[in-house]
Protein backbone atom coordinates (compact mmCIF):
# COMPACT_ATOMS: atom_id res chain seq x y z
CA UNK A 1 0.00 0.00 0.00
CA UNK A 2 1.26 3.37 -0.56
CA UNK A 3 -1.14 6.42 -0.77
CA UNK A 4 -3.18 6.99 2.48
CA UNK A 5 -5.57 9.57 2.06
CA UNK A 6 -6.93 10.82 6.11
CA UNK A 7 -10.46 13.09 6.07
CA UNK A 8 -10.35 15.75 8.52
CA UNK A 9 -12.49 18.20 9.85
CA UNK A 10 -12.41 21.19 12.00
CA UNK A 11 -14.27 21.53 14.78
CA UNK A 12 -15.15 22.82 18.12
CA UNK A 13 -12.54 22.36 21.61
CA UNK A 14 -14.23 19.22 23.14
CA UNK A 15 -14.12 21.51 26.25
CA UNK A 16 -16.76 24.30 24.54
CA UNK A 17 -20.08 24.88 25.99
CA UNK A 18 -22.82 24.57 23.33
CA UNK A 19 -24.81 27.64 22.76
CA UNK A 20 -26.69 29.19 19.60
CA UNK A 21 -27.74 32.50 18.31
CA UNK A 22 -30.25 33.55 15.37
CA UNK A 23 -33.05 32.10 17.37
CA UNK A 24 -31.31 28.84 17.92
CA UNK A 25 -30.64 28.42 14.12
CA UNK A 26 -27.07 28.77 14.05
CA UNK A 27 -24.42 27.04 16.30
CA UNK A 28 -22.61 30.22 17.99
CA UNK A 29 -18.89 30.49 17.68
CA UNK A 30 -17.72 33.64 19.46
CA UNK A 31 -14.77 32.32 21.39
CA UNK A 32 -14.61 28.83 20.41
CA UNK A 33 -11.64 27.35 19.80
CA UNK A 34 -11.55 24.86 16.70
CA UNK A 35 -9.72 21.71 16.69
CA UNK A 36 -8.18 18.96 14.50
CA UNK A 37 -11.67 16.22 15.30
CA UNK A 38 -10.36 13.85 18.06
CA UNK A 39 -11.31 10.73 16.06
CA UNK A 40 -9.31 12.25 12.73
CA UNK A 41 -6.31 12.43 15.05
CA UNK A 42 -6.58 8.65 15.33
CA UNK A 43 -6.82 7.54 11.96
CA UNK A 44 -3.25 10.14 11.22
CA UNK A 45 -1.95 8.62 13.39
CA UNK A 46 -2.57 5.12 12.18
CA UNK A 47 -1.89 6.34 8.55
CA UNK A 48 1.10 7.61 9.27
CA UNK A 49 2.26 4.24 11.61
CA UNK A 50 1.45 2.60 8.49
CA UNK A 51 3.65 4.42 5.75
CA UNK A 52 6.59 5.05 8.58
CA UNK A 53 10.08 4.27 6.92
CA UNK A 54 8.97 5.18 3.21
CA UNK A 55 6.41 2.84 2.83
CA UNK A 56 4.08 5.28 1.61
CA UNK A 57 2.81 8.76 1.78
CA UNK A 58 -0.24 10.03 4.07
CA UNK A 59 -2.16 13.17 2.30
CA UNK A 60 -4.93 14.48 4.19
CA UNK A 61 -8.12 16.50 2.64
CA UNK A 62 -10.79 18.67 4.02
CA UNK A 63 -13.62 20.69 3.05
CA UNK A 64 -13.58 24.29 4.26
CA UNK A 65 -12.95 27.35 4.25
CA UNK A 66 -9.54 29.07 4.62
CA UNK A 67 -10.01 29.46 7.82
CA UNK A 68 -9.50 25.81 8.34
CA UNK A 69 -6.09 26.09 7.19
CA UNK A 70 -4.49 26.22 10.94
CA UNK A 71 -6.09 22.63 11.54
CA UNK A 72 -4.56 21.56 8.49
CA UNK A 73 -0.88 22.50 9.45
CA UNK A 74 -1.09 21.15 12.84
CA UNK A 75 -2.23 17.33 10.59
CA UNK A 76 0.95 17.96 8.57
CA UNK A 77 2.73 19.07 11.95
CA UNK A 78 1.87 15.42 12.78
CA UNK A 79 3.17 14.20 10.06
CA UNK A 80 1.10 14.07 6.47
CA UNK A 81 2.93 15.01 3.76
CA UNK A 82 0.82 17.09 1.90
CA UNK A 83 -2.64 18.88 2.10
CA UNK A 84 -6.20 19.39 0.10
CA UNK A 85 -8.58 21.55 0.71
CA UNK A 86 -11.33 21.58 -1.00
CA UNK A 87 -12.33 25.41 -0.88
CA UNK A 88 -16.22 25.38 0.49
CA UNK A 89 -18.34 25.27 3.54
CA UNK A 90 -19.36 21.92 4.57
CA UNK A 91 -22.95 21.87 4.63
CA UNK A 92 -24.20 18.32 4.75
CA UNK A 93 -22.27 15.05 4.77
CA UNK A 94 -23.38 14.23 1.27
CA UNK A 95 -21.92 17.46 0.04
CA UNK A 96 -18.63 16.50 2.24
CA UNK A 97 -18.36 13.05 0.89
CA UNK A 98 -19.01 14.35 -2.29
CA UNK A 99 -16.52 16.82 -2.79
CA UNK A 100 -13.79 13.93 -1.65
CA UNK A 101 -15.14 11.39 -3.55
CA UNK A 102 -14.56 13.95 -6.68
CA UNK A 103 -11.10 14.59 -5.61
CA UNK A 104 -10.44 10.64 -5.13
CA UNK A 105 -11.97 9.92 -9.09
CA UNK A 106 -8.99 11.99 -10.34
CA UNK A 107 -6.44 11.55 -7.83
CA UNK A 108 -6.92 7.71 -6.17
CA UNK A 109 -5.58 6.42 -3.08
CA UNK A 110 -4.77 3.03 -1.46
CA UNK A 111 -6.29 3.37 1.39
CA UNK A 112 -8.88 6.52 2.81
CA UNK A 113 -9.56 6.78 6.60
CA UNK A 114 -11.73 9.18 8.20
CA UNK A 115 -12.96 9.37 12.05
CA UNK A 116 -16.08 7.23 13.44
CA UNK A 117 -17.19 10.48 13.53
CA UNK A 118 -16.91 14.19 14.35
CA UNK A 119 -17.74 15.68 17.37
CA UNK A 120 -19.83 18.54 16.09
CA UNK A 121 -22.87 17.00 14.04
CA UNK A 122 -21.89 13.24 14.97
CA UNK A 123 -22.88 12.00 11.37
CA UNK A 124 -20.60 8.92 11.11
CA UNK A 125 -21.65 8.67 7.40
CA UNK A 126 -19.06 10.49 5.82
CA UNK A 127 -16.61 7.15 5.22
CA UNK A 128 -20.02 5.24 3.72
CA UNK A 129 -20.47 7.67 1.67
CA UNK A 130 -17.56 7.80 -0.13
CA UNK A 131 -17.34 4.08 0.00
CA UNK A 132 -20.76 4.41 -2.14
CA UNK A 133 -19.90 6.83 -3.82
CA UNK A 134 -16.46 5.27 -5.08
CA UNK A 135 -17.56 1.76 -5.28
CA UNK A 136 -15.57 0.31 -2.55
CA UNK A 137 -16.31 -1.07 0.75
CA UNK A 138 -16.40 1.15 3.92
CA UNK A 139 -16.65 -0.17 7.08
CA UNK A 140 -17.58 1.59 10.19
CA UNK A 141 -16.09 2.17 13.59
CA UNK A 142 -12.85 0.10 13.65
CA UNK A 143 -11.25 -0.58 16.55
CA UNK A 144 -8.23 -2.30 14.45
CA UNK A 145 -6.33 -1.81 11.34
CA UNK A 146 -3.23 -3.98 10.25
CA UNK A 147 -2.31 -4.03 6.82
CA UNK A 148 -0.40 -5.94 4.34
CA UNK A 149 0.54 -5.17 0.54
CA UNK A 150 -2.75 -5.50 -1.32
CA UNK A 151 -5.25 -5.98 1.98
CA UNK A 152 -5.77 -4.75 5.57
CA UNK A 153 -7.84 -6.77 9.19
CA UNK A 154 -9.75 -4.54 10.43
CA UNK A 155 -11.66 -5.15 14.00
CA UNK A 156 -14.88 -3.85 13.76
CA UNK A 157 -17.08 -3.00 16.81
CA UNK A 158 -20.58 -4.84 17.19
CA UNK A 159 -22.79 -4.69 20.21
CA UNK A 160 -21.73 -6.87 22.48
CA UNK A 161 -18.77 -8.26 20.54
CA UNK A 162 -16.03 -7.57 17.83
CA UNK A 163 -16.04 -8.79 14.34
CA UNK A 164 -12.68 -8.94 12.02
CA UNK A 165 -12.80 -8.40 8.62
CA UNK A 166 -10.05 -8.75 5.95
CA UNK A 167 -10.39 -6.43 3.17
CA UNK A 168 -8.67 -5.53 -0.76
CA UNK A 169 -7.34 -2.01 -1.05
CA UNK A 170 -8.99 -0.01 -1.99
CA UNK A 171 -11.44 1.02 0.84
CA UNK A 172 -12.72 3.53 3.62
CA UNK A 173 -12.57 2.93 6.90
CA UNK A 174 -14.06 5.23 9.85
CA UNK A 175 -11.55 4.91 12.80
CA UNK A 176 -12.25 5.23 16.78
CA UNK A 177 -10.12 4.59 19.72
CA UNK A 178 -7.56 1.27 19.79
CA UNK A 179 -6.58 1.83 16.53
CA UNK A 180 -3.90 3.79 17.26
CA UNK A 181 -2.65 6.43 20.08
CA UNK A 182 -3.04 10.37 19.00
CA UNK A 183 0.56 11.89 18.09
CA UNK A 184 1.70 15.01 19.54
CA UNK A 185 3.94 17.16 16.65
CA UNK A 186 7.24 17.76 17.67
CA UNK A 187 9.25 20.83 17.17
CA UNK A 188 10.39 19.71 13.59
CA UNK A 189 7.14 18.83 12.54
CA UNK A 190 5.68 22.10 13.22
CA UNK A 191 8.32 23.72 11.55
CA UNK A 192 8.11 21.57 8.07
CA UNK A 193 4.24 21.87 7.97
CA UNK A 194 4.67 25.32 6.89
CA UNK A 195 6.41 24.57 4.04
CA UNK A 196 5.08 21.04 2.83
CA UNK A 197 2.17 21.30 0.18
CA UNK A 198 -1.07 22.62 0.60
CA UNK A 199 -3.41 22.60 -2.21
CA UNK A 200 -6.62 24.54 -2.89
CA UNK A 201 -8.96 22.84 -4.83
CA UNK A 202 -12.35 24.65 -5.76
CA UNK A 203 -15.57 22.55 -5.17
CA UNK A 204 -17.54 21.12 -7.64
CA UNK A 205 -21.83 22.34 -7.71
CA UNK A 206 -23.72 19.52 -5.82
CA UNK A 207 -27.28 19.95 -4.38
CA UNK A 208 -27.68 19.07 -0.46
CA UNK A 209 -29.81 16.64 1.03
CA UNK A 210 -30.60 18.23 4.00
CA UNK A 211 -29.63 21.16 6.15
CA UNK A 212 -30.19 21.91 9.62
CA UNK A 213 -33.25 24.34 10.70
CA UNK A 214 -32.82 24.66 14.20
CA UNK A 215 -30.73 23.65 17.58
CA UNK A 216 -32.02 23.28 21.26
CA UNK A 217 -30.23 22.46 24.34
CA UNK A 218 -31.44 19.55 26.56
CA UNK A 219 -33.48 20.53 29.07
CA UNK A 220 -31.89 21.59 32.49
CA UNK A 221 -31.58 18.84 35.04
CA UNK A 222 -33.53 19.31 38.58
CA UNK A 223 -31.43 19.41 42.15
CA UNK A 224 -29.99 16.02 43.08
CA UNK A 225 -31.28 14.22 45.59
CA UNK A 226 -28.68 13.29 48.38
CA UNK A 227 -28.87 10.02 49.78
CA UNK A 228 -26.98 9.26 53.47
CA UNK A 229 -23.58 7.18 52.14
CA UNK A 230 -24.44 5.15 55.36
CA UNK A 231 -28.03 3.93 53.52
CA UNK A 232 -27.46 2.75 49.66
CA UNK A 233 -30.90 1.06 50.67
CA UNK A 234 -32.42 4.24 50.62
CA UNK A 235 -31.26 4.66 47.03
CA UNK A 236 -32.19 1.36 46.05
CA UNK A 237 -36.10 2.02 47.38
CA UNK A 238 -35.83 5.71 45.41
CA UNK A 239 -34.96 4.24 42.06
CA UNK A 240 -38.22 1.66 42.62
CA UNK A 241 -40.70 3.35 43.93
CA UNK A 242 -39.91 7.07 42.68
CA UNK A 243 -37.87 6.65 39.71
CA UNK A 244 -39.04 3.57 38.37
CA UNK A 245 -35.89 2.53 37.06
CA UNK A 246 -34.96 -1.19 38.66
CA UNK B 1 -45.34 5.09 -1.17
CA UNK B 2 -44.84 2.84 1.73
CA UNK B 3 -41.86 3.17 4.57
CA UNK B 4 -39.24 -0.09 4.92
CA UNK B 5 -37.70 -0.67 8.13
CA UNK B 6 -34.49 -3.10 8.17
CA UNK B 7 -34.82 -5.37 11.18
CA UNK B 8 -31.39 -6.26 12.28
CA UNK B 9 -30.40 -9.56 13.61
CA UNK B 10 -27.90 -10.47 16.52
CA UNK B 11 -27.05 -14.40 15.33
CA UNK B 12 -30.54 -14.72 14.42
CA UNK B 13 -32.64 -13.24 16.91
CA UNK B 14 -34.00 -9.59 16.68
CA UNK B 15 -32.63 -7.56 19.59
CA UNK B 16 -35.00 -4.53 21.51
CA UNK B 17 -33.10 -1.73 19.44
CA UNK B 18 -34.74 -3.53 16.15
CA UNK B 19 -38.37 -3.78 17.80
CA UNK B 20 -37.86 -0.25 18.59
CA UNK B 21 -37.23 1.07 14.96
CA UNK B 22 -39.99 -1.35 13.76
CA UNK B 23 -42.57 0.18 16.33
CA UNK B 24 -40.97 4.05 15.18
CA UNK B 25 -41.13 2.66 11.11
CA UNK B 26 -44.64 1.98 12.08
CA UNK B 27 -46.03 5.47 13.52
CA UNK B 28 -44.26 7.06 10.41
CA UNK B 29 -45.83 4.80 8.43
CA UNK B 30 -49.24 6.02 10.04
CA UNK B 31 -48.48 9.75 9.58
CA UNK B 32 -48.09 8.90 5.98
CA UNK B 33 -50.79 6.92 5.72
CA UNK B 34 -49.22 4.22 4.33
CA UNK B 35 -47.81 0.52 4.98
CA UNK B 36 -44.81 -0.49 7.03
CA UNK B 37 -42.62 -3.20 5.49
CA UNK B 38 -39.62 -5.24 6.96
CA UNK B 39 -36.70 -6.68 5.65
CA UNK B 40 -34.57 -9.26 7.22
CA UNK B 41 -31.13 -10.68 6.10
CA UNK B 42 -29.80 -13.56 7.21
CA UNK B 43 -30.42 -16.34 9.34
CA UNK B 44 -33.72 -15.96 11.16
CA UNK B 45 -36.68 -18.27 12.05
CA UNK B 46 -39.88 -18.06 10.50
CA UNK B 47 -41.92 -17.15 13.70
CA UNK B 48 -38.97 -14.45 14.73
CA UNK B 49 -39.65 -12.82 11.07
CA UNK B 50 -43.46 -13.33 11.13
CA UNK B 51 -43.28 -11.97 15.21
CA UNK B 52 -42.21 -8.88 13.91
CA UNK B 53 -45.63 -7.83 12.78
CA UNK B 54 -46.49 -7.09 16.79
CA UNK B 55 -44.57 -4.16 16.35
CA UNK B 56 -46.70 -3.11 13.37
CA UNK B 57 -44.57 -4.55 9.97
CA UNK B 58 -47.24 -5.56 7.79
CA UNK B 59 -45.22 -7.71 5.05
CA UNK B 60 -41.88 -9.17 6.18
CA UNK B 61 -39.35 -9.74 3.47
CA UNK B 62 -37.09 -12.56 4.26
CA UNK B 63 -33.21 -12.66 2.57
CA UNK B 64 -31.94 -15.59 3.61
CA UNK B 65 -28.79 -17.54 1.46
CA UNK B 66 -25.14 -18.33 2.29
CA UNK B 67 -23.59 -15.56 0.98
CA UNK B 68 -25.56 -12.78 3.10
CA UNK B 69 -25.45 -15.25 6.30
CA UNK B 70 -23.19 -12.34 7.49
CA UNK B 71 -23.24 -8.71 7.44
CA UNK B 72 -21.41 -7.26 4.84
CA UNK B 73 -22.01 -3.35 4.64
CA UNK B 74 -21.96 -3.27 0.56
CA UNK B 75 -24.12 -5.59 0.07
CA UNK B 76 -26.78 -5.41 2.66
CA UNK B 77 -26.72 -1.86 1.26
CA UNK B 78 -27.54 -3.31 -2.21
CA UNK B 79 -30.20 -5.86 -1.05
CA UNK B 80 -32.08 -3.02 1.06
CA UNK B 81 -31.81 -0.59 -1.50
CA UNK B 82 -33.25 -2.41 -3.96
CA UNK B 83 -36.12 -3.80 -1.52
CA UNK B 84 -37.34 0.14 -1.26
CA UNK B 85 -37.02 0.62 -4.89
CA UNK B 86 -39.06 -2.50 -6.00
CA UNK B 87 -42.01 -1.68 -2.74
CA UNK B 88 -42.11 1.56 -3.53
CA UNK B 89 -40.42 2.81 -0.08
CA UNK B 90 -39.42 6.26 -0.02
CA UNK B 91 -38.70 6.09 3.70
CA UNK B 92 -36.26 3.77 4.94
CA UNK B 93 -35.63 3.51 8.84
CA UNK B 94 -32.83 1.52 10.50
CA UNK B 95 -31.48 1.45 14.02
CA UNK B 96 -28.35 3.70 14.41
CA UNK B 97 -26.18 0.82 15.36
CA UNK B 98 -23.18 -0.57 14.99
CA UNK B 99 -24.11 -2.09 11.55
CA UNK B 100 -26.67 0.96 11.15
CA UNK B 101 -24.26 3.33 10.85
CA UNK B 102 -22.23 1.21 7.98
CA UNK B 103 -25.48 0.84 6.07
CA UNK B 104 -27.55 4.73 6.30
CA UNK B 105 -24.33 6.52 4.49
CA UNK B 106 -24.42 3.98 1.51
CA UNK B 107 -28.07 3.63 1.69
CA UNK B 108 -28.07 7.77 1.19
CA UNK B 109 -25.95 7.69 -1.78
CA UNK B 110 -27.49 4.79 -3.50
CA UNK B 111 -31.20 6.49 -2.89
CA UNK B 112 -30.03 9.34 -3.75
CA UNK B 113 -31.86 10.59 -0.20
CA UNK B 114 -30.84 12.41 2.79
CA UNK B 115 -30.19 10.28 5.74
CA UNK B 116 -31.05 11.66 9.70
CA UNK B 117 -29.01 9.52 11.55
CA UNK B 118 -28.99 9.69 15.57
CA UNK B 119 -32.31 10.68 15.40
CA UNK B 120 -34.43 10.58 19.08
CA UNK B 121 -38.02 11.56 18.10
CA UNK B 122 -40.25 11.39 15.45
CA UNK B 123 -40.24 12.79 12.51
CA UNK B 124 -42.67 15.93 11.62
CA UNK B 125 -43.63 16.42 7.96
CA UNK B 126 -43.84 19.29 6.28
CA UNK B 127 -45.04 18.76 2.59
CA UNK B 128 -42.73 16.81 0.74
CA UNK B 129 -40.00 17.28 3.45
CA UNK B 130 -39.09 15.86 6.59
CA UNK B 131 -37.49 17.33 9.65
CA UNK B 132 -36.46 14.68 12.31
CA UNK B 133 -34.76 15.78 15.45
CA UNK B 134 -31.19 13.76 16.41
CA UNK B 135 -28.43 14.21 19.01
CA UNK B 136 -25.74 16.53 17.93
CA UNK B 137 -22.26 18.42 19.36
CA UNK B 138 -21.89 14.80 21.37
CA UNK B 139 -25.18 14.77 23.31
CA UNK B 140 -24.50 17.87 24.16
CA UNK B 141 -27.32 19.26 22.40
CA UNK B 142 -29.99 18.32 19.66
CA UNK B 143 -30.33 19.61 15.98
CA UNK B 144 -33.69 19.50 13.89
CA UNK B 145 -32.81 18.34 10.97
CA UNK B 146 -34.75 19.07 7.57
CA UNK B 147 -35.02 16.62 4.69
CA UNK B 148 -35.46 17.77 1.01
CA UNK B 149 -34.96 14.83 -0.69
CA UNK B 150 -37.42 12.91 -2.34
CA UNK B 151 -36.34 9.90 -0.37
CA UNK B 152 -35.57 9.29 3.12
CA UNK B 153 -32.85 7.35 5.56
CA UNK B 154 -33.70 7.60 9.08
CA UNK B 155 -31.30 6.22 12.01
CA UNK B 156 -32.58 5.50 15.02
CA UNK B 157 -30.95 6.05 18.04
CA UNK B 158 -31.60 3.09 20.60
CA UNK B 159 -33.70 3.33 23.78
CA UNK B 160 -34.89 7.00 22.15
CA UNK B 161 -38.20 5.29 21.16
CA UNK B 162 -40.41 2.78 23.34
CA UNK B 163 -41.36 -0.37 21.69
CA UNK B 164 -45.07 -0.37 20.89
CA UNK B 165 -46.96 -3.95 20.78
CA UNK B 166 -50.66 -4.38 19.02
CA UNK B 167 -50.54 -6.01 15.89
CA UNK B 168 -49.93 -9.68 14.64
CA UNK B 169 -47.94 -12.27 12.89
CA UNK B 170 -47.12 -10.80 9.72
CA UNK B 171 -46.75 -12.80 6.42
CA UNK B 172 -43.24 -13.85 5.66
CA UNK B 173 -42.21 -13.59 1.92
CA UNK B 174 -38.91 -14.38 0.10
CA UNK B 175 -37.18 -11.79 -1.11
CA UNK B 176 -34.83 -12.49 -3.88
CA UNK B 177 -31.70 -9.59 -4.21
CA UNK B 178 -28.55 -10.03 -6.72
CA UNK B 179 -25.81 -8.00 -4.52
CA UNK B 180 -23.20 -7.92 -7.08
CA UNK B 181 -20.16 -9.77 -6.77
CA UNK B 182 -17.95 -7.15 -6.09
CA UNK B 183 -20.50 -6.39 -3.23
CA UNK B 184 -18.29 -9.13 -1.33
CA UNK B 185 -14.94 -8.11 -1.10
CA UNK B 186 -14.80 -7.60 2.72
CA UNK B 187 -14.38 -11.42 3.92
CA UNK B 188 -15.15 -12.06 7.63
CA UNK B 189 -13.04 -13.94 9.62
CA UNK B 190 -14.07 -14.10 12.98
CA UNK B 191 -16.83 -12.81 15.12
CA UNK B 192 -16.54 -12.84 18.84
CA UNK B 193 -19.66 -12.06 20.90
CA UNK B 194 -19.32 -12.25 24.99
CA UNK B 195 -22.83 -13.46 24.93
CA UNK B 196 -23.28 -13.39 28.91
CA UNK B 197 -22.66 -9.22 28.64
CA UNK B 198 -25.10 -7.08 27.97
CA UNK B 199 -24.31 -4.76 25.52
CA UNK B 200 -23.16 -0.95 26.22
CA UNK B 201 -25.43 0.75 23.52
CA UNK B 202 -28.33 -1.26 24.01
CA UNK B 203 -28.14 -1.51 27.17
CA UNK B 204 -31.08 -0.08 29.93
CA UNK B 205 -28.81 -0.11 32.52
CA UNK B 206 -25.07 0.91 33.05
CA UNK B 207 -22.87 0.92 35.66
CA UNK B 208 -19.85 3.13 35.14
CA UNK B 209 -17.00 3.77 36.83
CA UNK B 210 -13.79 6.25 36.68
CA UNK B 211 -10.44 6.88 37.76
CA UNK B 212 -11.82 7.15 41.53
CA UNK B 213 -11.69 3.46 41.64
CA UNK B 214 -7.43 3.19 41.76
CA UNK B 215 -7.05 0.26 39.77
CA UNK B 216 -8.47 -2.50 37.41
CA UNK B 217 -8.27 -5.02 40.65
CA UNK B 218 -11.52 -3.35 42.22
CA UNK B 219 -13.91 -3.50 38.99
CA UNK B 220 -15.03 -6.60 40.74
CA UNK B 221 -17.35 -4.46 42.55
CA UNK B 222 -18.52 -2.57 39.71
CA UNK B 223 -19.30 -6.36 37.88
CA UNK B 224 -20.74 -7.61 40.82
CA UNK B 225 -23.38 -4.34 41.05
CA UNK B 226 -24.05 -4.55 37.13
CA UNK B 227 -24.48 -7.94 37.03
CA UNK B 228 -27.09 -7.79 39.69
CA UNK B 229 -28.74 -4.89 37.70
CA UNK B 230 -28.59 -6.70 34.63
CA UNK B 231 -26.33 -3.88 33.12
CA UNK B 232 -23.63 -3.13 31.35
CA UNK B 233 -20.55 -1.97 32.59
CA UNK B 234 -19.16 1.22 31.64
CA UNK B 235 -16.11 3.55 32.01
CA UNK B 236 -14.43 7.07 31.64
CA UNK B 237 -11.61 7.83 29.15
CA UNK B 238 -8.51 8.10 31.17
CA UNK B 239 -9.61 4.00 32.51
CA UNK B 240 -9.52 2.67 29.20
CA UNK B 241 -6.37 4.91 27.82
CA UNK B 242 -4.86 2.89 31.05
CA UNK B 243 -5.86 -0.57 30.16
CA UNK B 244 -7.76 -1.21 32.79
CA UNK B 245 -11.00 -1.59 30.95
CA UNK B 246 -11.05 -2.66 27.36
CA UNK B 247 -11.47 0.82 25.01
CA UNK B 248 -15.36 -0.57 23.89
CA UNK B 249 -16.41 0.60 27.51
CA UNK B 250 -14.86 4.03 27.12
CA UNK B 251 -18.32 6.43 27.72
CA UNK B 252 -18.44 10.31 26.29
CA UNK B 253 -17.26 12.22 23.79
CA UNK B 254 -14.95 10.67 22.57
CA UNK B 255 -16.20 7.20 23.19
CA UNK B 256 -19.76 5.87 23.20
CA UNK B 257 -22.77 8.05 23.90
CA UNK B 258 -25.10 5.84 25.64
CA UNK B 259 -29.13 6.70 26.55
CA UNK B 260 -30.18 4.37 29.42
CA UNK B 261 -32.89 4.47 31.73
CA UNK B 262 -30.27 4.45 34.49
CA UNK B 263 -26.95 5.57 34.62
CA UNK B 264 -24.82 4.83 37.61
CA UNK B 265 -21.19 7.01 37.26
CA UNK B 266 -19.24 6.07 40.74
CA UNK B 267 -16.04 7.71 41.06
CA UNK B 268 -15.94 9.69 37.82
CA UNK B 269 -15.32 13.23 37.86
CA UNK B 270 -18.33 14.80 35.79
CA UNK B 271 -15.52 16.43 32.78
CA UNK B 272 -17.94 17.98 30.37
CA UNK B 273 -16.58 15.52 27.71
CA UNK B 274 -17.91 12.19 30.13
CA UNK B 275 -20.74 14.10 30.41
CA UNK B 276 -21.48 14.74 26.64
CA UNK B 277 -22.28 11.00 26.29
CA UNK B 278 -24.44 10.09 28.96
CA UNK B 279 -26.27 13.04 29.12
CA UNK B 280 -29.72 11.89 27.31
CA UNK B 281 -29.77 9.16 30.49
CA UNK B 282 -33.13 9.04 32.03
CA UNK B 283 -31.78 8.51 35.60
CA UNK B 284 -28.13 9.78 36.76
CA UNK B 285 -27.00 8.45 39.98
CA UNK B 286 -23.43 9.65 41.12
CA UNK B 287 -21.53 8.46 43.75
CA UNK B 288 -18.13 10.32 43.94
CA UNK B 289 -16.63 11.55 47.73
CA UNK B 290 -16.22 14.54 46.34
CA UNK B 291 -19.54 16.92 47.14
CA UNK B 292 -17.73 19.24 44.82
CA UNK B 293 -17.59 16.89 41.85
CA UNK B 294 -19.08 18.74 38.68
CA UNK B 295 -21.16 15.17 38.24
CA UNK B 296 -23.72 15.92 41.11
CA UNK B 297 -25.02 18.97 39.05
CA UNK B 298 -26.76 16.55 36.13
CA UNK B 299 -27.31 14.01 38.52
CA UNK B 300 -31.24 12.66 39.75
CA UNK B 301 -29.58 10.92 42.96
CA UNK B 302 -26.53 10.96 44.59
CA UNK B 303 -24.17 9.69 47.38
CA UNK B 304 -21.11 11.78 48.78
CA UNK B 305 -19.13 9.09 49.97
CA UNK B 306 -15.82 6.61 49.54
CA UNK B 307 -16.93 4.34 46.61
CA UNK B 308 -14.66 1.43 48.50
CA UNK B 309 -17.08 1.89 51.66
CA UNK B 310 -20.64 2.79 49.43
CA UNK B 311 -20.60 0.07 47.01
CA UNK B 312 -20.53 -3.17 49.23
CA UNK B 313 -23.31 -1.72 51.34
CA UNK B 314 -25.13 -0.86 47.79
CA UNK B 315 -24.64 -4.12 46.56
CA UNK B 316 -26.15 -5.61 49.94
CA UNK B 317 -29.23 -3.02 49.57
CA UNK B 318 -29.40 -4.23 45.66
CA UNK B 319 -29.24 -8.11 46.61
CA UNK B 320 -31.97 -7.28 49.87
CA UNK B 321 -34.28 -5.81 47.23
CA UNK B 322 -33.85 -8.46 44.71
CA UNK B 323 -34.39 -10.90 47.25
CA UNK B 324 -37.93 -9.62 48.06
CA UNK B 325 -39.06 -8.70 45.18
C1 LIG C 1 -10.13 15.56 23.50
C2 LIG C 1 -10.63 14.95 24.78
C3 LIG C 1 -11.67 14.05 24.72
C4 LIG C 1 -12.14 13.43 25.88
N1 LIG C 1 -13.16 12.53 25.79
C5 LIG C 1 -13.60 11.93 26.93
C6 LIG C 1 -14.65 10.97 26.88
O1 LIG C 1 -15.18 10.66 25.82
N2 LIG C 1 -15.03 10.37 28.03
C7 LIG C 1 -14.46 10.67 29.23
O2 LIG C 1 -14.85 10.07 30.24
N3 LIG C 1 -13.48 11.57 29.31
C8 LIG C 1 -13.04 12.20 28.19
N4 LIG C 1 -12.02 13.09 28.27
C9 LIG C 1 -11.34 13.22 29.58
C10 LIG C 1 -12.08 14.10 30.55
O3 LIG C 1 -11.72 15.45 30.32
C11 LIG C 1 -11.71 13.70 31.99
O4 LIG C 1 -10.31 13.74 32.12
C12 LIG C 1 -12.19 12.32 32.41
O5 LIG C 1 -13.58 12.17 32.12
C13 LIG C 1 -11.95 12.13 33.89
O6 LIG C 1 -12.18 10.78 34.23
P1 LIG C 1 -12.47 10.38 35.72
O7 LIG C 1 -13.60 11.19 36.20
O8 LIG C 1 -12.61 8.91 35.75
O9 LIG C 1 -11.10 10.71 36.49
P2 LIG C 1 -10.69 11.89 37.46
O10 LIG C 1 -10.81 13.22 36.81
O11 LIG C 1 -9.40 11.48 38.03
O12 LIG C 1 -11.79 11.86 38.58
C14 LIG C 1 -11.96 10.82 39.47
C15 LIG C 1 -13.14 11.13 40.36
O13 LIG C 1 -13.27 10.09 41.29
C16 LIG C 1 -13.50 10.61 42.58
N5 LIG C 1 -12.96 9.66 43.55
C17 LIG C 1 -11.67 9.38 43.81
N6 LIG C 1 -11.58 8.41 44.76
C18 LIG C 1 -12.83 8.07 45.09
C19 LIG C 1 -13.41 7.13 45.99
N7 LIG C 1 -12.65 6.33 46.76
N8 LIG C 1 -14.76 7.04 46.08
C20 LIG C 1 -15.55 7.85 45.32
N9 LIG C 1 -15.06 8.75 44.45
C21 LIG C 1 -13.72 8.86 44.33
C22 LIG C 1 -12.80 11.94 42.60
O14 LIG C 1 -13.43 12.79 43.54
C23 LIG C 1 -12.99 12.42 41.16
O15 LIG C 1 -14.20 13.17 41.02
C24 LIG C 1 -11.56 13.74 27.14
C25 LIG C 1 -10.54 14.69 27.18
C26 LIG C 1 -10.08 15.29 26.03
C27 LIG C 1 -8.99 16.32 26.13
Amino acid sequence: MSKILVCISNVPDTTTKITFTDNNTQFNTNGVQFILNPYDEIALARAIELTDGGKGSVTVINVGEANTEATIRKALAIGAADAVRINARPQDAWYVAYQIAEYVKANPFDLILTGRESIDYNGSKVAGMLGELLDIPSVSIIKKLDATDSEATVEREIEGGKEVLTIPFPFVAGCAEGVAEPKIPNMRGIMSARTKPLTVVEAVEVQTLSQIISYETPPPRGQVNLVPAEDPAKLVDLLHTQARVI
Amino acid sequence: MSVLIYAENAAGKFKKSTFEAVSYAKAIAAQNNTNLIAISIGDVANEELAALGKYGAEKVLNVSNEKLKNFINQAYASVIAEAAKANGADIVVLSNSFSGRGLAPRLGVKLQAGVADGAVALPEQNGGKLTVKKTAFSGKAFATVELTSANKVIALTPNSYKVVEGGSAAPVEVFNAEAKASDFKEMIKDIVRSTDKVSLPDAEIVVSAGRGMKGPENWGMIEELANLLGAATACSKPVSDAGWRPHEEHVGQTGIAVSPNLYIAIGISGAIQHLAGISSSKVIVVINKDAEAPFFKVADYGIVGDAFEVLPKLIAAVKEYKASA
